[in-house]
């Protein structure tokens, strides 16, 4: 849902993805729900029809939106999904409600998100989801700096962050960390330097890698 | 009495020092008596001249220091000099990030020789309240030597005006001659110190062991 004071044509989410997908043959768009009080839902879209979507958010007369507020990751590392599920089994002649734990494997991967609003139109926020393969080799997403230009640094620092390759970037380099720098320091994986010789007033994991520290040095 | 100076004179001549009592005694009889290496340290220690560069929030309370509330220029100091060929006192003022840090101690090279450092901030002192990032120097002490700390985040000028008057007694305290002479007054002694590269996943090397060393008993265990 698009939220703005001066805007005449609040659609909702659900309006924007069939025009979309109307007027993008064969993109595919899922809406990703948000539970929280915001309530702020947001868009998922397809890899090779995100250049596409992006022009057409930005064009489209209704909703001009021509401001992309802020850029950002994530890392979704590998997890196992625990769901409890409710089953009713015939038990020794009886029918009974049996309570069963699912485990399913979720692969890794990382998600860009744009919050794009309207200058024109004074609504927004639309937000927009670019989500890659997995966390190693399938990291290319495109790059929406052709269409916001405010998204070219903010697309370096996910580059330098996260390790996410924008194709068609015009000047993609790492913009925090130095050339050299082979990490990518905001996964969830990430291991920063073993520089824990002096920690005067260590706690919690600090601690923990201080001791470490000095029983292996 | 000219008699009594010669010979405290040459009593005093190891350590470059004239007996106070008898420093007074001469002022009131009208007769100034100094050594080379007190006026010299005088001239000094009341003329330092910053290097004008802040990294952080503690910059702007170095500036505050130097405005006319606090008036660093009561201390010869108010001179923030933009090259660092022209400076003879570093202000650490703020975090020292670790793509920072190669140019903090190549300007501390750049500058000539007498030369102070005041580390101010919990970040430029340890890396404050961002030690444990991945991108922050702990504490410049690592790479250059570091005359006064200030703690504090960001320190009030007047902790700032404290670390000058501090330095002040200690260029105060400095010889001249003698086995405990200053890095600036020995040949032997480099005054510039390696400056670290950009690694792979850290600084190289992440500290100058002849600077600085971790404490043998640091932490709680």
């Amino acid at each position: 849902m698009l939220e703005g004071t001066k805007s005449t044509n609040v659609e909702s989410l659900e309006q924007i993805k069939n025009r979309i997908e109307a007027a993008i043959p064969g993109a595919r768009l899922e809406i990703m729900p948000n539970g929280s009080a915001s309530g702020q839902h947001s868009i998922l879209v397809d890899n090779e029809h995100g250049l596409r979507i992006a022009c057409f958010l930005r064009d489209d007369p209704q909703l001009r939106l021509d401001y992309a507020s802020n850029v950002t990751g994530i890392d979704w590392p590998e997890t196992v999904i625990k769901e409890k599920k409710k089953t009713r089994q015939l038990i020794e002649g009886v029918e009974r409600e049996i309570e069963e734990t699912v485990e399913t494997r979720r692969p890794g991967y990382l998600e860009v998100v744009y919050h794009l609003y309207s200058m024109e139109f004074k609504h927004g926020p639309l937000i927009l989801r670019l989500r890659t393969g997995d966390r190693a080799e399938n990291v290319h997403l495109p790059s929406l700096t052709p269409v916001w230009r405010a998204a070219e640094f903010q697309e370096r620092e996910i580059f330098d962050l996260f390790g996410i390759r924008f194709d068609s970037h015009p000047d993609l380099r790492r913009i925090l960390m130095w050339d050299e720098f082979l990490d990518h320091p905001m996964r969830k994986d990430y291991v920063d330097p073993d520089d824990f010789e002096y920690e005067p007033t260590a706690h919690g994991a600090v601690l923990d890698r201080a001791s470490q520290h000095r029983q292996t040095s | 009495m000219r008699q009594a100076a010669r010979q405290a004179f040459s009593k005093h001549e190891a350590t470059n020092l004239i007996d106070e009592g008898l420093r007074s005694e001469l002022t009131k009889q009208g007769i100034f008596t100094t050594t080379l290496e007190d006026l010299y340290n005088w001239g000094r220690k009341n003329s330092l001249w910053p290097l004008g560069f802040g990294l952080a929030c503690c910059a702007i309370e170095m500036i505050a220091t130097s405005m006319a509330r606090w008036d660093l220029a009561r201390f010869g100091a108010e001179v923030f000099r933009p090259s660092p060929r022209q400076a003879d006192l570093m202000i650490v003022a703020g975090t020292v990030t670790k793509k920072m840090a190669p140019q903090v101690v190549r300007l501390y090279n750049q500058m000539p020789e007498p030369k102070y450092v005041i580390a101010m901030g919990a970040c430029a002192i340890s890396g404050g309240p961002f030690k444990q990032g991945y991108n922050v120097l702990k504490g410049i002490d690592r790479y250059i030597p570091v005359d006064v700390h200030i703690p504090g985040c960001p320190p009030r000028p007047e902790a700032l005006l404290h670390a000058f008057m501090t330095l002040q007694e200690k260029i105060d305290r400095q010889h001249l001659t003698g086995p405990d002479r200053p890095r600036h007054a020995r040949a032997d002694v480099a005054g510039e110190f390696p400056v670290p590269a950009f690694g792979e996943h850290d600084l190289v090397p992440t500290m100058n062991p002849e600077v600085w060393q971790p404490p043998q008993h640091a932490g709680r265990d």
